[in-house]
C-alpha cells in the first residue's frame, strides 16, 4: 500500500469508499507524519489528535452505514485564523493567548458537516499579516522545499504558510486558508500546491478572525486542482450571519473539471510584465500560454491600466480596516491582559506586549490614513482606485473568460531575506492584490520549478462567481505541467 | 417664529439682552425585541451581561447583521417627523477605545443617514408656536455600561445595552429658550410614543439628549457652542440650559470668550462642568463599515410603513378643535399622551365629544393628578366613564349625581347604570312627586312665599329646599319650572 499521506483527496475518498483503508488509519498516518515533521517545519501550532481520532471513528461509522459526506474521513489542517469550538484559536498572535472560542466558524462547520476530520491548527503570519510566515507569535514555518544543493531554510509564503507547508509536506490532505492580498495563492506558489481564493462572498467570513473585512476570503490549499474544487464545494455557501456572503447556490465545481479549455479566451495583461521580473518567471508565463493554446484556448493581450496603483491602494485599505478590526483586542474581555495603573495604560501595555512589529506597523498605517485631514487623500482615494481596478477587470472580462499571470514575481525566498524590509516584502503581493481589490476569484497552480529547483505558480483570475472557468483553466495547466511532486523529505525525524 | 416671540425669550445681562440658541441631539432607544445587529434581547433590567450575544461582546470573527425591525422603526419615525427618507444609507464605524465599547468602534451612520430633513411643531403653554427643523435621524449602536461602584479597585462592565439600537435625532439650532427646548423634547417624545418607535422612558435611559447651547446678541451670528452630554430628564434639560446660558453670558460680559467643549450636567448641583475641550476631542476615524453592505430600501417598503402610520398629535389636535369644538388648550392636554388620547377617543366615540372631554379632563385627570396616578393606573375604564356620560345624556342622572356616581365607581368599581339603579339615584322626573314636594315646602314657608313674589331671586332657596326634600334626585329643570309657575314669577 502506498503511503496514505501521499494520496490526493479524491484518491482518499475512493479508498475510503472501497474500504481499502479506514478513516482512522488515514488520520493516524497523518498524525504520525505531523509528529515526525513538526519540529522541523513548525506548520502546526496545535494538534488535536484525540479529537481527530474521534472524528475519524465517526466517519468510519457513517461510511459503514453508507451515509458518507462529501469529505468523509478526509483529514484536514485548519489555519489558526478560523475559530474552532473548544480548540484554542489565536490567529498566531500573543494577544489572543489562550483564547478558546465557544463557537465554530461557518466554513469549518461546513467542513465537519461534510465529514472532514480536523488534525489541528496551522501556523500563519500574525493576524494574517505577512508574506513569509515570519510574523507568527509561534515562530516561522519552514518550507519543505529547499534550493538545490542547499540546506538553507526557505519561507513557505504567507500568510497561510502553515497551510501551504503542511499540504506540500503531506501533513494533511488539504488545508483551509484565507487570502486578503495573496495569502492563499502566494504560499501555494512557493510550495508547489494549488491555492484557490474564491470570489469575495463565496465563503462566509463568520468566525474567521478578521484582518481586512472587505478583502478577506477563505479558500482551500490542496495538492491538485480537483482537490481544491472538492474542498471549495464543501467550504462555500450562503450564510445569513455574514451580510457580505452571497446568496447563491454552490455549483458542483468538480463537475466542470473534464470540460477542458477549448473555446475559452484567456487574457494576458501587459501590465503584469513588471520591471525586473525574473526571466524564468517570464518563461513560465509563456509556457502557460503555450499549454493553454495547445489545449484549444485562444490567447489575447489585454490591458488592466490601473494595476500599478493596486499595491499602494491595497496597503491603505487593508491596514485601515485592520486598525479598526483589531481595536477589540484591548485586554478587557479575552486573551492577553497586561495590567496598568489605569485603563488607558492597561490598553497600552496589553497592545504593546500582545502585537508583533508587523501588526503594529499596519495598525499605525491604518490609523494614520483614516485620521481627520488624511482620510480624503488616502482612504477615499484608495477606494476610488479600487473602483477603477474593478472597472479595468469588468472591461477585460467582456472579451476574455479568464486571465493568466504569474502568481509571484519569483520563487520562495530564504528566511530572513526580506523580513527586514517591509516594502520588499509587500512587493511579493504585486500580482495577487488586484484580485482582492476587485473581489474576484484567483487560482494558483504549480507550473514548474525554478532554476533553484523550487516551485513556481501560475495564477488564473476569473469573473466574479465564476470559479468554474477558473478550475477548468487550472486543470488544463495541471494536466500539461503534471501534478507537482512531493519535495524530498528532509524534515521527518524518522527519515 | 416671528421677531416678537424671539424677543420674549431674551435673557437680560449686565450689558444688555442676550439670546440663547439651542440645538438638540436626542438619542431614542428603538422599540424592538432584539438589538440593532444581533439577536440578543433588549429587555431592560436583566442581570448584568445576561443579554449579550457573541457579536455584542465583539468576539473574534463575529459579524453584524442588520435587524430589519429597527430599520422599519427608523423609517416610521422619519415619516412621523415629516422627514425625507433616504433609500440609500450607509453604516460607518466610529472608532474609539472605551471598556464598555467592546468592538473598539460604534456602528453608526455618518455621511449617509437613513432619514434626512424634517420638522416638529411645538406649541407652548403661552400659545407660542415654534417649528423646529430636524437635520437628520440616524441609526446607531448603544454602548455598554461601566460600573465603578462594585469594587474598590476595579471597574466592571455590563454589556446588556451594548448594541441596542438608538435613533439619534438631530435638530437644527432653532430653539431659543429652555421652555422651548423642554417643549420640543416633550413633543418629540409624544410623537415617538404615538408611532410606537420609542417608549420615551427617560428614567430607564430610553430617551436622552445632548444639548448644544450658545448665546449671542439678538441678530448677531451664532456664538461658540458647548455641548452638554447625556441629559436624562426634561426638567434637567431646562436646568442645564438655564445654567449654561447664564454661565456663557457671564464669561462674555466679563470680557472672556467661550471655549468649544463638551460639558456634563450635574443633577445634584444643577450646574454644568467641563468634560473635555475641543483639543481633547476624539478623532473618530469614521469610515464605512466593511462588514455591512449599504442599506438600500425600496420605495414600496417605505410606502407600506407610511400607510400604517397612526394619526399623529398635530392632526388629532386639529381635528379635535375643528370637529369637536374643543379649545386648543383642552386639545393639547388630550393629545399630549397617547394613553390619554386613546382613552378620550374611546369615551368620545358615539357621545358628545365636548362633554366627554370635560369629564376626561376635569373629573378624571383632576382625580388622577390629586392621587398621583397615571391614566394607566386609574381605576375607571373608558367604558365606565362613558357609561356615566350616557346616564347624564339620557336624563337618568343630573350632573351633580354623576359626580357622586364617579366617586363610587372610582372607589368601589362597578357598572354606573347598575349603581344608579341599585342605589336609587335616578333623577325624579315624575312631576306628581316633585309637585308634592314643592307644595309641601311652600306650605311650610308661607312668609318666604310672600317674599318671593317681591324678590324672584328667592326662588333659588326654594329649589334648594325641594332638592333637599327629594334627596337631590329631582330634575332641577322640572323643579324650577314648577316653582316659577306656583310662585307666580317669571
Amino acid at each position: 500500500m502506498t503511503d496514505l499521506t501521499d494520496l490526493t483527496i479524491s484518491d482518499a475518498r475512493e479508498g475510503l469508499a472501497a474500504k481499502s483503508f479506514s478513516a482512522v488509519e488515514l488520520t493516524e498516518a497523518h498524525l504520525a507524519a505531523i509528529e515526525a515533521a513538526n519540529l522541523a517545519l513548525n506548520a502546526y501550532v496545535l494538534t488535536t489528535p484525540e479529537r481527530a481520532i474521534d472524528m475519524a471513528k465517526a466517519s468510519d461509522a457513517r461510511i459503514a452505514k453508507g451515509k458518507a459526506g462529501k469529505l468523509e474521513g478526509i483529514p484536514l489542517g485548519i489555519k489558526d485564523l478560523f475559530c474552532t469550538k473548544d480548540v484554542r484559536t489565536t490567529a498566531c498572535s500573543h494577544i489572543l493567548d489562550g483564547f478558546t472560542p465557544p463557537y465554530e466558524s461557518t466554513v469549518t462547520s461546513n467542513l465537519w458537516n461534510a465529514g472532514a476530520v480536523m488534525l489541528g491548527k496551522l501556523n500563519n503570519d500574525e493576524f494574517a499579516m505577512g508574506s513569509s510566515n515570519e510574523t507568527s507569535f509561534y515562530g516561522e514555518v519552514v518550507n519543505p522545499w529547499r534550493r538545490k544543493g542547499s540546506d538553507a531554510p526557505l519561507v513557505p509564503g504567507g500568510s497561510s504558510g502553515g497551510s501551504s507547508a503542511a499540504v506540500a509536506a503531506r501533513l494533511c490532505l488539504g488545508a483551509t486558508a484565507t487570502d486578503t492580498g495573496g495569502s492563499i495563492r502566494q504560499p501555494a506558489a512557493f510550495t508547489g500546491t494549488v491555492g484557490l481564493k474564491p470570489t469575495y462572498g463565496r465563503c462566509s467570513r463568520w468566525g474567521i478572525v478578521a484582518f481586512a473585512s472587505s478583502l478577506d476570503q477563505a479558500g482551500p490549499i490542496a495538492r491538485t486542482v480537483r482537490d481544491a474544487a472538492i474542498m471549495l464545494g464543501a467550504m462555500a455557501g450562503h450564510d445569513p450571519k455574514d451580510t457580505t456572503c452571497a446568496d447563491l447556490p454552490v455549483p458542483d465545481f468538480e463537475a466542470v473539471l473534464g470540460q477542458g479549455v477549448k473555446g475559452l479566451t484567456i487574457g494576458i495583461p501587459k501590465e503584469y510584465r513588471v520591471e525586473g521580473m525574473a526571466p524564468e518567471i517570464e518563461a513560465l508565463w509563456q509556457q502557460g500560454i503555450a499549454w493553454l493554446t495547445e489545449a484549444g484556448a485562444t490567447v489575447k493581450d489585454v490591458s488592466l491600466p490601473h494595476t500599478k496603483y493596486a499595491l499602494p491602494s491595497y496597503y491603505i485599505v487593508a491596514p485601515a480596516e485592520a486598525s479598526s478590526n483589531l481595536a477589540r483586542y484591548d485586554g478587557v474581555r479575552y486573551g492577553l491582559r497586561e495590567p496598568g495603573k489605569d485603563v488607558i495604560s492597561m490598553y497600552e501595555n496589553t497592545r504593546e506586549a500582545g502585537f508583533g512589529a508587523e501588526v503594529k506597523r499596519r495598525v499605525l498605517i491604518g490609523t494614520y490614513v483614516l485620521s481627520a485631514g488624511y482620510y480624503d487623500a488616502y482612504y477615499l482615494k484608495a477606494q476610488k482606485v479600487r473602483t477603477l481596478i474593478k472597472r479595468d477587470f469588468d472591461q477585460v472580462f467582456e472579451s476574455v473568460d479568464a486571465i493568466l499571470t504569474p502568481t509571484t514575481p519569483g520563487p520562495a525566498f530564504a528566511a530572513g531575506e526580506k523580513s527586514g524590509d517591509p516594502l520588499e516584502m509587500y512587493l511579493n503581493d504585486i500580482f495577487t492584490v488586484t484580485v482582492n481589490m476587485a473581489g474576484l476569484p484567483g487560482l494558483s497552480v504549480p507550473a514548474g520549478l525554478s532554476s533553484e529547483g523550487t516551485p513556481l505558480g501560475l495564477q488564473v483570475i476569473g469573473r466574479a462567481f465564476d470559479e468554474e472557468t477558473l478550475l477548468r483553466v487550472g486543470q488544463a495547466i495541471e494536466d500539461a505541467a503534471g501534478v507537482m511532486v512531493k519535495p524530498q523529505d528532509w524534515w521527518s525525524t524518522h527519515a | 417664529m416671528d421677531a416678537k416671540s424671539e424677543n420674549s425669550n431674551l435673557i437680560a445681562g449686565d450689558t444688555g439682552d442676550w439670546e440663547v440658541v439651542i440645538g438638540m441631539e436626542v438619542h431614542a432607544q428603538v422599540t424592538s425585541n432584539a438589538k440593532l445587529f444581533s439577536g440578543a434581547s433588549t429587555e431592560f433590567g436583566g442581570d448584568p451581561n445576561s443579554h449579550v450575544s457573541l457579536v455584542d461582546a465583539a468576539m473574534p470573527g463575529m459579524l453584524p447583521v442588520i435587524n430589519e425591525t429597527c430599520v422599519a422603526q427608523a423609517v416610521r419615525t422619519g415619516l412621523g417627523l415629516k422627514a425625507e427618507i433616504n433609500l440609500y444609507s450607509v453604516f460607518d464605524r466610529k472608532n474609539y477605545f472605551y471598556p464598555d465599547l467592546p468592538q473598539g468602534y460604534q456602528i453608526s451612520q455618518y455621511k449617509n443617514p437613513i432619514v434626512g430633513e424634517g420638522e416638529v411643531i411645538v406649541d407652548l403653554l403661552s400659545g407660542e408656536r415654534v417649528i423646529v427643523g430636524i437635520e437628520r435621524l440616524h441609526l446607531e449602536q448603544d454602548a455598554g455600561k461601566s460600573l465603578h461602584d462594585q469594587h474598590p479597585q476595579n471597574s466592571y462592565v455590563d454589556l446588556n445595552r451594548s448594541g441596542v439600537a438608538l435613533m439619534e435625532i438631530v435638530s437644527k439650532p432653532d430653539l431659543r429658550s429652555s421652555e422651548q427646548a423642554k417643549a420640543y423634547v416633550s413633543k418629540l417624545r409624544t410623537i415617538l410614543r404615538y408611532l410606537g418607535t420609542c417608549d420615551g422612558n427617560m428614567e430607564q435611559g430610553s430617551l436622552r439628549a445632548d444639548v448644544n447651547v450658545s448665546v449671542r446678541r439678538p441678530g448677531d451670528e451664532f456664538g461658540t457652542r458647548c455641548e452638554i452630554k447625556n441629559v436624562n430628564s426634561i426638567r434637567f434639560i431646562g436646568q442645564a440650559i438655564e445654567y449654561e446660558a447664564r454661565r456663557q453670558i457671564e464669561i462674555i460680559e466679563d470680557g472672556g470668550t467661550i471655549d468649544q467643549e463638551t460639558r456634563l450636567f450635574d443633577a445634584k448641583t444643577g450646574e454644568t462642568r467641563s468634560m473635555r475641550s475641543k483639543e481633547e476631542a476624539h478623532d473618530y476615524r469614521y469610515f464605512p463599515d466593511p462588514d455591512l453592505l449599504p442599506l438600500e430600501l425600496s420605495q414600496e417598503f417605505v410606502d407600506e410603513i407610511a400607510a400604517s402610520l397612526p394619526e399623529l398629535p398635530d392632526e388629532k389636535r386639529a381635528r379635535f378643535i375643528a370637529d369637536y369644538g374643543l379649545t386648543p388648550y383642552d386639545a393639547d392636554v388630550l393629545v399630549s399622551e397617547r394613553e390619554s388620547v386613546d382613552y378620550f377617543e374611546e369615551v368620545a366615540t358615539g357621545r358628545d365629544a365636548k362633554q366627554a372631554a370635560n369629564w376626561v379632563i376635569n373629573e378624571l385627570f383632576g382625580r388622577l393628578n390629586k392621587e398621583g396616578l397615571t391614566i394607566g393606573d386609574g381605576p375607571i375604564s373608558s367604558a365606565q366613564l362613558g357609561g356615566i356620560v350616557d346616564l347624564i345624556k339620557d336624563g337618568t342622572i343630573s350632573g351633580k349625581i354623576a359626580k357622586d356616581v364617579f366617586d363610587i365607581v372610582w372607589t368601589e368599581g362597578g357598572d354606573p347604570a347598575e349603581i344608579v339603579e341599585k342605589r336609587g339615584l335616578k333623577q325624579v322626573t315624575d312631576t306628581g312627586a316633585i309637585e308634592k314636594a314643592v307644595d309641601e315646602v311652600m306650605a311650610a314657608n308661607p312668609d318666604k312665599v310672600a317674599q318671593a313674589k317681591e324678590k324672584p331671586a328667592l326662588a333659588g332657596w326654594f329649589v334648594g329646599q325641594v332638592m333637599k326634600a327629594t334627596g337631590g334626585k329631582a330634575s332641577p329643570q322640572a323643579v324650577n319650572a314648577l316653582l316659577k309657575s306656583k310662585l307666580g314669577i317669571e
